[in-house]
């Protein structure tokens, strides 16, 4: 998919989950702003499904710039072609984590572990390696996530 | 990346969570490795929370495949230099 080049700047990478909890887009959205009005340049990288549920949702590239394949993405940071100062994974099943942990492995990004869904206390048991935990019981009504997103203002680091 | 689709693999588990796949492997396979998240094998790098098993059985090469949507699949694949490669990793 098309995008921009990446600048100078503080980099992002959002590393997408499945997209079948409805919170996600919402929350990558929000996020993006949040990084851009920071400063920060935002990456987002996900499966097919999840990476066109943003680029519908903002035709005109009003929020999102680069969007990558995760597969892409996580070849990419292993082979030492590109890395990123922040890393934002979107958990809520046991795929999210794995790809979180594998994220920690990788990368020398910072790494925030975003964690919702109706479950997410069982995904968030699972993260026992280093990251900074955004967590809320949240799959259709995104604020208790925005809520705690905004208390950590990872933008502001 | 590599393509799984284009690889004559088996499955041997799927829709698994990443531990299940772990102890899966350690607990059939005699020969197994443990790798790091970004290993490849043939030209798929893995994913998963370290160490990450990998099992060996003759020429077959038995590892983890992890999909945003579909948890955790455990691959079977044929193939004879891949899995000396992986064995000559152990000493």
């Amino acid at each position: 998919m098309a995008g921009e080049p990446t600048t100078n700047s503080v980099t992002a990478l959002l590393v997408l989950g499945c997209p079948q909890v409805p919170v996600q887009t919402s929350i990558a959205l929000y996020l993006i702003n949040r990084l851009k009005k920071a400063g920060i340049t935002p990456v987002v990288a996900g499966n097919k499904a999840a990476n066109i549920l943003l680029v519908v949702a903002d035709p005109d590239r009003h929020y999102l710039g680069e969007v990558m394949d995760l597969d892409r993405a996580v070849a990419q940071i292993t082979d030492k072609k590109r890395d990123f100062d922040l890393c934002f994974v979107f958990i809520h099943n046991d795929a999210g984590v794995s790809y979180a942990a594998t994220m920690g492995a990788i990368s020398k990004a910072k790494l925030f572990t975003l964690v919702y869904g109706e479950h997410y206390e069982d995904q968030v048991k699972k993260i026992e390696f280093p990251s900074t935990m955004i967590a809320a019981k949240a799959v259709h009504n995104p604020l208790p996530l925005k809520k705690a997103l905004d208390e950590v203002a990872p933008w502001a680091v | 990346m590599g393509c799984v689709e284009s690889m004559n693999y088996e499955i041997v588990l799927r829709d698994a969570s990443f531990k299940e796949s772990r102890d899966y492997i350690k607990a059939n396979f005699k020969e197994f490795i443990d790798v790091q998240p970004g290993f490849k094998v043939f030209d798929i790098y893995v994913i998963g929370l370290p160490p990450i098993a990998i099992g060996l059985d003759g020429d077959f090469v038995i590892f983890p495949y992890t999909k945003p949507c579909h948890g955790t699949f455990l691959l079977r694949v044929e193939d004879a230099e891949e899995a000396a490669r992986l064995r000559a990793l152990k000493k």
